[in-house]
């Protein structure tokens, strides 16, 4: 199995690297979300669940700071977002890895090329080895030089959850990272996502999968959330 | 300009990668910057000649004057040596002398043809002064001549010089003008090309961002790539241009102007800072619209 080769030191441990404070988000004129308040802790491990179009992606969006709250307070790593200026979002999202729905790849670039993106923009050079150990546990050693158009969707989403831990982050947002995938390789990609938890990190996962979640929760701690009528719920122990 | 010369150092290759390569504007880019290099060596050309053209006018004339008598044939020789007298207690004359019938036909010539009997006319006598190089008082003469021999008039060429001169001048300036407005159309042409590059690549943008890169990251790869493309199209419109200006007639009399417009001597090096001006043009107007557009992608 791949692992990554740097130790992880879990910085600000007792701190919140995700914290809303009634936060609340509208777009054009319309509240999707309101009176949100969270903490996430270091080293957590969180489901986010809701029906279609309750915001689950719109909020993975507030926790990588796509978008800005339209009231309330959210700070990243401790740092609130409105002070932020756009070099530091830069340099906060380089402690994040996004697995996005629409898996977006720079399509003239190989697919060992993309997954080793985040290294490349912060002007590092990838280890030839880690990132083929990456590419074998994902299962796209085959497609290291493929081009992504060429890709299926099920190795979309893969080759997008390697690019997400390529650089090691302190926190995972995936939104609905196994939706193409069969059930075989949704147990590889959680088990990785388990095993990066482990080692401090932070993992938050939009799914509508009750049968991942369940998987999940048979090994690790974790904890559900729901959005239901704008607002964020515990769910219950019945998942 | 220190930043430039860093970007174009072969550690950027990478950096532009990320870009992938667009055919249109490319070579609207190269096209644009090899135009208006081939446009900017004329207009150069132009601004160096007139500026040649007017020190040479300038030059020809500032220190010459002429006196002209013109009087009864009884007193024309009178009047001649008193001008003449005046002349020697002027300040600032550096030589004078009267032109002789030889040169008086040489004049006229032109007008009357060869065979003009200049010993029968009652022609007018010219003096032929050149001034010191601080000159004379011009003014100070004339009260003196109109005194000593009435019928001399003090003409020092500056009623017809001085439009000459700045009408040259003035081609010069539109010269310069042209440069100016060459660079601008430049930096529009190139500004539109790295919009439309940039507004094509916007998924490129997004997952940048998405993955933690910097506006200055980002902005690299598209400047870069436009500089280089603005610095190789200049530098073959500027060697087409300065070809162009390398096969026009040479500058001489007869010709006048029209033959003189070209680089002579050490002018031939002003050309070669249109590419680097180029690549500077294309450097700032990419870097200002994606600095722009980029603000626009949280």
């Amino acid at each position: 199995m791949w692992r990554f080769a740097r130790p992880v030191a879990v910085k600000g441990w007792g701190r919140a690297v995700i914290e809303l404070q009634n936060v609340a988000m509208s777009y054009g004129g319309r509240e999707l979300l309101s009176e949100m308040t969270l903490r996430l802790m270091p080293g957590s491990f969180h489901f986010l669940t809701g029906p279609s179009g309750a915001g689950k992606t719109t909020f993975l969006k507030l926790c990588y700071a796509e978008l800005s709250p339209s009231s309330g307070m959210l700070s990243l790593f401790d740092r609130d977002v409105r002070m932020m200026t756009r070099d530091d979002v830069a340099a906060m999202r380089q402690r994040i890895g996004v697995v996005h729905q629409d898996c977006q790849f720079l399509d003239h670039l190989s697919v060992a090329e993309n997954i080793a993106l985040p290294l490349s923009v912060s002007r590092r050079a990838a280890d030839p080895k880690e990132l083929r150990e990456l590419l074998s546990w994902v299962g796209l050693r085959a497609q290291a030089d493929a081009l992504p158009p060429q890709l299926s969707g099920g190795e979309r989403q893969r080759a997008a959850l390697a690019r997400a831990v390529m650089m090691s982050p302190d926190i995972i947002l995936a939104d609905e990272p196994t939706g193409n995938l069969d059930w075989e390789m949704s147990q590889r990609l959680l088990n990785l996502l388990i095993e990066l938890n482990r080692m401090g990190k932070t993992v938050l996962i939009a799914t509508h999968d009750l049968n991942l979640i369940r998987t999940a929760k048979s090994q690790v701690a974790t904890r559900v959330l729901r959005i239901a009528n704008q607002r964020l719920q515990l769910a219950g122990a019945d998942l | 300009m220190r930043r430039l010369f860093d970007m174009l150092r072969s550690e950027g290759r990478g950096v532009d990668r990320v870009v992938p390569p667009t055919g249109f504007t490319a070579r609207l880019t190269l096209l644009t910057a090899a135009a208006m290099a081939f446009l900017a060596v004329f207009a150069l050309a132009l601004s160096l000649a007139t500026g040649r053209l007017a020190d040479r006018w300038a030059d020809a004339l500032a220190r010459s004057a002429t006196i002209r008598i013109s009087a009864p044939a009884d007193q024309i020789e009178a009047q001649a040596a008193a001008v003449l007298a005046v002349l020697e207690t002027t300040p600032g004359i550096e030589s004078f002398r009267i032109l002789d019938d030889a040169e008086m036909k040489a004049l006229l010539d032109p007008w009357f043809g060869p065979d003009l009997p200049v010993e029968s006319l009652p022609l007018p006598k010219l003096i032929e002064i050149v001034e010191t190089v601080a000159g004379a008082d011009a003014e100070g003469l004339r009260l003196r001549l109109a005194t000593e021999a009435p019928g001399a008039v003090l003409d020092d060429h500056t009623r017809w010089r001085r439009p000459l001169v700045e009408a040259a001048g003035r081609l010069r300036t539109l010269g310069l003008v042209s440069l100016v407005l060459i660079g601008a159309a430049t930096a529009g042409m190139i500004t539109l090309a790295a919009q439309a590059a940039l507004a094509a690549n916007g998924q490129v943008i997004r997952v940048l961002r998405l993955v933690g890169a910097r506006d200055q990251f980002i902005a690299r790869a598209f400047v870069r790539r436009f500089t280089l493309r603005g610095l190789w199209g200049a530098l073959g419109g500027t060697a087409l241009g300065m070809m162009a200006v390398a096969v026009l007639p040479e500058a001489d009399d007869a010709g006048g102007f029209l033959t003189g417009l070209g680089f002579t001597g050490a002018h031939w090096l002003w050309p070669l800072i249109i590419p680097p001006l180029a690549a500077l043009v294309a450097y700032a107007a990419t870097r200002a619209a994606a600095l722009r557009m980029l603000k626009e992608v949280r």
